[in-house]
């Protein structure tokens, strides 16, 4: 696919599988797009669909603090993250979920983060992942900076930034953009444009007709796909990844999806959308279609469908088991991050607790 | 060894630390070319090349941002942000992410980064660029907050800056750039973060100051002298942490301090080391503790500028309420 062929600007937007499960334009899809990759990506989303209604489970009964979901965004994060190669980073916001695991996070420490836990955020050393960021549009420069690194090491690696539509209205968005295209930084900003920033609809964070058009005031191309068409979002990311390597600079991705789920567990989306909306998504869903699509290829089958989300349900729950056992609770951990030597005065505060707890009768050993 | 400025000897730390250490790079608005504003990166462009001292897009988020992107792939950034003045749009990447990164991942990422700021008032600056707001950085857990007031400690306090593990900010007070010259010996030494120094002994009275301040707390040491006070001056060097150690030593000795900064005084600095002071020496007072500080105004402009700035002879004064308290 050419990416030029989708000038934001002229409002065209690239989809290859429609919501009825129908390839429409089958000449725009890479060789390695394989029925047999499309059913493999298919599985990592229905392993994100169970994985995220159990942390909505868990949440639900007071094991899990607040969450975001990811729910019809499936497409989107498998899509895009699939793309990368070794060594490439992902810089995720907070509803990357998918794209996170797909990358080697563990689903254990996803939970022990949303659970409450820092160690939450401690990958695997080989796990080339940013933690989650929830100060929004911030990641979008640590993810310039270390596509940067890539680019003077000249190691060839490129990385896929992720945020919201929302994070399009924020300066530190513009400054990325702008340092990517100044500096042809190879990254890829991959925009979740889910329709709301919690309560706020698209079209009141910018005038302009779409997002994806921002990035021709950058420099560079920018493109609108359809977010919830796996094949497309896999395509469209692809190109600009290649584009990355081959050292031409950044691209901006509009995926266009829909936010089916509230912005978190703390929120209620029924004070700001109308139920009739939400229910004319359903039929958008972007597992849906693949459904459709690889049981007409013979790929899948109602009893194939039913294993393979009791097979998730399985590991879903034995991860939160997991991350329930592997939560440290031991209080030191407060004070003992934060600087390679502890500063005197933080090691009296942690000698203070040290003596507080020992006071009420506990143990500071966790 | 050479004569120096604190412009120079901040420039040759810079080159011989680049020099040793090829992760570190050097990024921020005219640090190129120009060699900044005050030609403190003057010819490191030319000797390091455009990768390593990069003149970037004007934007102070977009700065510290990518400079926290290039920690986390494996490089050392030295990032300048022109003037204190300016540096409220990135202190959201400071305080949100540069300072919580190694806690927030439990030491699986560090962020290795020296943020170099000009900053204070005195050279007669126009609007927003003689600010001096270090308290707000020195209330960020897991930043570091250096500021020397000499040639030769801003050398050494700089070198073992950019070796740090952790985010130091390195605040250079711009009014003594070029305010003296001192031996500064080429090649490495270093100076240690977090220890004050006594740089000059007393016994009647403690005063505690740093950067630009050190100088007229000296003027008020001469000023009293002859009074029969005799001053120990203490120069913090480092704010966060601080080394409180240095100052109660030297108020249990005294019994009496003062302290200077050029900052706003309500919730400034002072503030911290009086109750530091309360905490661990109260009994060796012999009376309360004065601080001479700004106003709780904004730094006004030029024509007035003279009158928020502490000097020796407010400071003399509140030497003598404490001696003769």
């Amino acid at each position: 696919m050419n990416l030029a062929d989708f000038d934001p600007l002229s409002g065209k937007r690239c989809e290859i599988l429609d919501h009825q499960g129908v390839i429409v334009a089958q000449e725009l899809r890479p060789p390695g797009l394989t029925d047999e990759l499309v059913l493999e990506l298919y599985d990592r989303m229905v392993m994100l669909r169970v994985a995220d209604q159990q942390a909505l489970t868990l949440q639900r009964a007071g094991r899990m603090g607040t969450y975001a979901p990811t729910l019809g965004q499936e497409a989107a994060n498998i899509g895009s993250a699939a793309v990368l190669q070794p060594g490439d980073w992902l810089v995720p916001s907070f509803r990357e979920t998918g794209a996170m695991l797909l990358r080697g996070v563990p689903i254990k420490l996803i939970y022990m983060y949303w659970m409450g836990s820092e160690w939450g955020s401690h990958y695997p050393s080989e796990v080339k992942v940013l933690p989650i960021c929830a100060p929004v549009s911030t990641q979008t420069l640590h993810g310039v900076g270390l596509a940067w690194a890539g680019k003077l090491k000249q190691d060839h690696t490129m990385t896929l930034i992720y945020f919201g539509d929302g994070a399009t209205s924020k300066g530190d968005f513009h400054e990325a953009m702008n340092f990517a295209g100044v500096f042809t930084i190879p990254c890829v900003f991959f925009c979740q444009n889910n329709q709301y920033s919690i309560s706020v609809p698209r079209r009141v964070q910018t005038a302009a007709a779409s997002l994806a058009q921002k990035a021709v005031a950058y420099g560079f191309p920018g493109i609108m796909v359809d977010g919830n068409d796996l094949l497309a979002v896999y395509t469209v990311t692809a190109a600009a990844a290649a584009r990355a390597r081959a050292g031409e600079g950044p691209t901006l991705i509009e995926a266009q999806t829909y936010r089916l789920g509230p912005h978190t567990t703390a929120d209620d989306p029924s004070r700001y959308r109308p139920l009739e909306e939400l229910k004319a998504q359903e039929p958008y869903d972007p597992l849906r279609r693949l459904r459709i699509y690889l049981t007409q290829q013979g790929l899948i089958t109602e009893d194939s469908e039913q294993d393979r989300v009791v097979k998730y349900e399985g590991m879903a729950k034995d991860a939160a088991r997991e991350a329930e056992a592997a939560i440290s609770l031991n209080p030191d951990d407060i004070f003992d991050y934060h600087y390679a030597q502890m500063p005197p005065y933080v090691a009296f505060q942690k000698e203070y607790l040290h003596r507080i707890l020992a006071a009420r009768g506990e143990s500071a050993g966790g | 060894m050479a004569n120096l400025n604190m412009v120079e000897a901040i420039n040759l730390a810079l080159r011989e630390e680049m020099a040793r250490d090829e992760t570190i790079i050097i990024l921020g608005e005219d640090v190129g070319q120009l060699g900044g504003v005050f030609r403190v990166t003057d010819g490191l462009q030319a000797e390091f090349g455009p990768e390593r001292v990069v003149d970037t897009p004007l934007a102070e988020a977009g700065i510290m941002g990518a400079a926290l992107g290039l920690a986390l792939g494996g490089f050392k950034p030295v990032p300048e942000i022109q003037f204190m003045g300016f540096l409220p749009p990135a202190l959201d990447q400071l305080i949100c992410h540069v300072s919580r990164y190694r806690n927030r991942t439990r030491g699986r990422h560090t962020m290795p980064m020296v943020v170099r700021l000009p900053y204070g008032a005195g050279i007669h600056a126009p609007e927003h660029h003689s600010e001096s707001t270090e308290a707000i950085l020195a209330h960020i857990p897991g930043l570091k907050v250096v500021i020397p007031s000499t040639p030769y400690d801003a050398k050494g306090l700089l070198i073992s800056a950019l070796r740090d593990p952790d985010p130091v900010i390195f605040l250079e007070p711009k009014r003594i750039y070029r305010a003296v010259r001192e031996e500064v010996p080429s090649g490495e030494y270093v100076i240690a973060l977090g220890q004050a120094k006594v740089i000059r002994t007393g016994e009647t009275v403690t005063a505690v100051a740093w950067g630009s301040m050190v100088r007229e707390v000296i003027r008020a040491a001469d000023l009293v002298a002859s009074q029969g006070i005799s001053v120990e001056v203490i120069d913090l060097r480092t704010i966060s942490p601080m080394d409180d150690e240095t100052i109660v030593a030297s108020i249990r000795k005294t019994g009496r301090g003062v302290i200077v900064h050029e900052a706003c005084r309500t919730c400034g600095l002072a503030a911290e080391i009086i109750a530091r002071i309360n905490e661990k020496a109260f009994l060796s007072l012999a009376a309360p503790l004065e601080r001479v500080t700004g106003f709780d105004t904004i730094v006004p402009l030029l024509k007035l500028e003279d009158h928020y700035l502490p000097d020796a002879f407010r400071i003399s004064r509140a030497i003598q309420k404490v001696v003769y308290y």
